[in-house]
């Protein structure tokens, strides 16, 4: 018996040293943790939730299941749009639960909260679907990523080629809170920039129902462009009372935030011919379409939002900066990150920035009218790829302490 | 253009119009709830999520039955009366007697499970539903564009209004309905079945929720958090026009789209809480609220 | 069973339990556990449903948030800061509100607490929907560090304590004897002389000062003050609590905080993350239609019964 425990000790021991000397694998926990932290029944669900936990589970399953030989395990959690509860459970999977990244992270306010939390730990966050370019700028951290999209790539995108086009005057409908707010600051800099002026704007409350008092204003302004500074629900309410209320037909009405799910909710008499810019676009060439297709598979037939094909390439990319770093602590998996390229079905000339940009290709696109639409989801003409350095802003306007102090 | 103290008067003509076409809506909701409470004394939370079922019953039979809006307009509100007889008969009615605290919270559970199914069955950001093709449109008048729709909602809620009061106040099935809440049982000995009126009338209430829904979505969108965001308005106009007054909940209603509408003009970030503050300001100088009586 | 033993018993687990829970949640379970005693003691004890009751615990959480980032000054004096504007909060707005009775009561502390939420949502200092982020927790009394999780537990747990065993005295008290009195029969109470909107005025600004208590602590342990704080479905949620638990019951608000607060932690990251809101109008409609008593009511009501 004693032999036995013996023999089997030795080989044990054997293993485990010449799987240190191939790899020098180190997995602080044995196995790797994703937490998917986003809203899964409320306003964004949409944008992210359950469907940004599927696609993490995909991302994983391609990758197989296992990294260094060890299982990657996925978490998820509802933070109901509440920075205070989504602070808490990522406090209690990083403190108690051994998770090693999150991923998910929509709302602003929430992500502004867990990226702390996240820091103070020394953990990765790779942020999918928020808006505020807050995450690589001035509230940065080496320990964050940030995919998809920011505000400034969605004004650079869609404002610059408008007022450069001749449409000099703006209004804003805006939503009254901070994203909207760092929407409206970032587009009035791009339209001042480019020679253009802003001759009114209102802020909104956010979820307010009726905007035909606001489309009335607009109208009265003399714009050239009513740029919608708001997102989900308060995008779709104004932009169908625009249509109403016959403002498209006087001024170019111009969403800054649509994601996909929004663009779906809207009539095509309504919103044919919107510009708009986007992350990611399901319908763009085969990559994307046969990712898509086995995304609808597992997210009941709806196609993904922009955010969610995000968290599948952001855990992607962490998963083989993981194997190739060999370990899972934060520090040499994000330097590994931003050493490799991220080139994916997602992302088209990307990389990871020293401040937690992911830089990459942006579409400019076009809503279609119903009679151009193939199918129901045949939602955008792409009109134009901007080069990710174009999109975003660049490294060192953004005023990002420990990128900028090492060069 | 014209101009007086520096404001653009058609501008402000124009959101006068909007605040009345708002308006007249909130008085389509409002009254429901204070039919509701005026003769059952149930203060239903769910009326929110019941209108927010009115949006979407429309949508779905235009998607799954191919039946267009007329015929939503004139169906839904019976197929949500009914679902509002239901709720009643099964959920309300075991807790008649109990304090109205429990009626509010319970109805408030129902909206809550509303609300959450719809967001797992149809997703959080809406659905497009069109303006009927006779309705599309508008009039341009001197100081704005009116769309027919919008037109349409004005004259429709103010009929349905108009009727119900009449029916109500003036008609003999008025009176045995504000008789049978206020003397159950002497209204019983009468031979009148009282539940069956307090059924009915609850029915009738919530209809009216689900009309707002049908008239609702082709302008706002269908969407499941449509209904949270309306309700504690449209509670708030019930309370300034006197809980129970179904008059002073229309008046109020169309007065209450106006502030709000004028509001949007001045100060926009406040239009939200402008009808707190009246609400604040009426129930501390009249407590019954405007047209309520004195208890 | 004597009460003695029943308290020592729940003080001993609650001593135990950061060892085998997790501190946060637990700290949040107090927190909410405090918020949902002080509302009660207006509910359940003086018979005044207040709807906009979260406009305190978010107060509380803002000023000591605001304080402690911004000044450097200990933990104490910034919850005893955030506990004192929020009784001036409920002062002001308890002398509008006492004036009105049962819906209408209730109807203006909405309508104010809507008012105020306004105020902070559009107000520079309150970070707007971001709310205050890394609100530091400080060293308390400038020599014990709070940031470790289960010295914070243990200051947390004496803090609700505190404010518990306050509510106790209070309804025990003859000032506690009269605003029963009052839940029972207002006009006799009137009748025999007592001055009955001045006791309701008090335990209004107790119950104020309490949930601002819940709010500053929460601010610390969380550190964050947020807009959700003072939301109306906050106000929403700390009724269902008590009515749970069990109102006009000591322990009924602790065991409903403990059992809400529970269920949404185990909901969130369960399959049924997409259904909370489904589950939470379940809890709602079963509560009211099943057990209107609460949890420890019915419980007594079986005790009762049978032994």
């Amino acid at each position: 018996m004693k032999k036995i425990q013996k023999t089997l000790l030795t080989t044990a021991l054997a293993t485990a040293m010449t799987m240190s000397a191939t790899a020098q694998a180190s997995l602080s926990d044995d196995k790797v943790k994703i937490g998917v932290l986003a809203d899964m029944g409320g306003v964004y669900a949409d944008v992210c939730g359950p469907g940004c936990v599927e696609a993490v589970k995909m991302a994983v399953e391609d990758f197989g299941g296992k990294v260094l030989g060890k299982p990657i395990e996925v978490v998820s959690a509802d933070d109901q749009n509440k920075p205070d509860i989504g602070s808490v459970k990522v406090r209690e999977w990083v403190e108690k639960d051994q998770v090693d990244v999150v991923t998910g992270l929509v709302s602003s306010a929430v992500t502004g909260a867990v990226t702390k939390v996240l820091t103070a730990n020394e953990k990765i966050a790779l942020i999918s679907t928020s808006a505020s370019h807050a995450f690589t700028t001035k509230a940065c951290s080496p320990f964050n990523a940030h995919w998809t999209y920011d505000v400034v790539s969605l004004a650079n995108g869609t404002v610059k080629p408008m007022v450069q086009s001749g449409k000099k005057k703006w209004f804003f409908i805006t939503a009254d809170y901070a994203f909207g707010h760092a929407l409206e600051k970032v587009a009035t800099g791009v339209i001042k920039e480019n020679g253009g002026e802003v001759v009114g704007g209102v802020r909104a409350p956010l979820g307010t129902s009726d905007f035909s008092s606001y489309v009335l204003q607009a109208q009265s302004s003399g714009a050239d462009v009513v740029a919608l500074a708001n997102a989900g629900a308060d995008m779709v309410n104004s932009l169908k009372t625009a249509a109403e209320f016959g403002l498209t037909e006087m001024a170019d009405v111009a969403g800054l935030l649509v994601f996909t799910p929004s663009a779906l909710a809207l009539d095509p008499d309504v919103s044919a011919g919107m510009k708009l810019t986007t992350g990611f676009y399901w319908n763009m060439d085969d990559q994307t379409r046969e990712w898509t297709k086995r995304f609808q598979k597992r997210n009941g037939g709806k196609i993904p939002a922009m955010g969610q094909a995000g968290a599948y390439s952001a855990t992607m990319h962490y998963l083989k900066a993981v194997k190739e770093a060999g370990t899972d602590e934060s520090k040499a998996v994000m330097a590994q990150m931003k050493s490799m390229p991220v080139e994916d079905f997602f992302s088209r000339n990307g990389y990871l920035r020293k401040d937690g940009r992911m830089v990459h290709d942006m579409l400019q696109v076009k809503i279609k009218p119903a009679s151009e639409r193939q199918t129901v989801q045949d939602l955008y003409t792409i009109e134009k790829v901007i080069a990710g350095d174009d999109a975003f802003l660049p490294l060192e306007k953004g005023g990002c302490g420990f990128a900028l102090s090492q060069k | 253009m014209a101009e007086f103290l520096g404001i653009n008067l058609f501008g402000l003509f124009g959101q006068l119009l909007v605040g009345l076409i708002n308006g007249s809506f909130y008085a389509l909701l409002a009254l429901g709830l204070a039919i509701i409470f005026g003769l059952l004394k149930i203060i239903n939370f769910s009326q929110g999520a019941l209108y927010m079922l009115g949006a979407f019953a429309a949508w779905m039979a235009l998607e799954y039955l191919q039946l267009n809006y007329w015929y939503a307009l004139f169906l839904v509100p019976i197929v949500v009366g009914i679902f509002g007889i239901l709720l009643e008969r099964f959920l309300i009615r075991p807790i008649a007697n109990e304090d109205h605290l429990y009626s509010l919270l319970l109805t408030f559970g129902i909206a809550l499970i509303l609300q959450g199914l719809f967001t797992d069955w149809y997703g959080s950001s809406g659905l497009p539903y069109a303006i009927p093709e006779e309705l599309k449109g508008g009039t341009r008048l001197p100081f704005m564009y009116l769309p027919n729709y919008r037109a349409w909602i004005i004259v429709c809620s103010l009929a349905v209004c108009a009727l119900t009061w009449f029916m109500i106040e003036k008609t003999k099935l008025g009176a045995y309905l504000r008789a049978g809440t206020e003397n159950p049982q002497l209204m019983q000995a009468f031979g009148i079945n009282v539940p069956l009126i307090v059924t009915l009338t609850y029915g009738f209430g919530v209809g009216l929720a689900g009309l707002a829904g049908v008239l609702a979505a082709p302008v706002y969108s269908v969407s499941p958090e449509m209904g949270s965001s309306i309700l504690i308005v449209v509670f708030a106009i019930v309370v300034i026009g006197g809980m129970g007054s179904i008059g002073g909940a229309i008046l109020t209603g169309l007065a209450m789209g106006i502030v709000e509408g004028l509001t949007k003009y001045f100060y926009p970030e406040a239009s939200n809480t402008v009808i707190f503050l009246v609400m604040v300001l009426v129930l501390l100088t009249k407590p019954a609220g405007l047209f309520g009586k004195e208890a | 069973m004597n009460n003695k033993t029943l308290n020592f018993s729940i003080l001993a687990l609650a001593l135990a339990a950061p060892l085998v829970l997790y501190p946060v949640f637990l700290m949040k379970v107090l927190c909410f556990a405090l918020f949902a005693c002080a509302f009660n003691l207006l509910l359940g004890f003086v018979g005044l449903l207040s709807f906009g009751h979260a406009i305190f615990l978010g107060s509380g959480a803002y000023i000591t948030g605001h304080l402690m980032l911004n000044y450097s000054i200990t933990p104490e004096v910034g919850i005893l800061a955030g506990v004192g504007a929020s009784a001036l909060i409920g002062l002001i707005y308890g002398k509008l509100a006492v004036k009105r009775e049962g819906i209408y009561f209730a109807m203006v502390t909405l309508a104010l607490a809507q008012l105020m939420f306004f105020f902070y949502l559009q107000a520079p200092f309150t970070g707007g929907e971001d709310g205050l982020q890394g609100v530091p927790r400080g060293f308390l009394f400038g020599l014990i560090d709070l940031s470790d999780n289960l010295t914070m537990y243990y200051f947390v747990l004496a803090i609700f304590i505190a404010g518990f065993l306050l509510i106790y005295r209070t309804i025990h008290s003859p000032f506690g004897q009269v605003l029963k009195a009052i839940r029972e029969n207002e006009a006799r109470a009137i009748s025999l002389g007592y001055k009955v909107n001045n006791y309701k005025l008090q335990a209004f600004v107790i119950s104020a000062a309490l949930a601002g208590l819940a709010g500053s602590t929460k601010a610390l342990v969380f550190q964050l003050a947020s807009l959700n704080d003072v939301h109306w479905f906050m106000s929403g949620e700390v009724v269902l609590m008590t009515l749970l638990g069990g109102m006009g019951t000591i322990w009924g608000p602790v065991l409903g905080a403990g059992t809400i607060v529970g269920l949404q932690n185990f909901l969130a990251s369960g399959p049924l993350a997409n259904y909370i809101h489904v589950v939470m109008g379940v809890v709602f409609v079963v509560c009211v239609l099943a057990f209107r008593q609460g949890l420890v009511g019915e419980l007594q009501k079986l005790v009762r019964k049978n032994f």
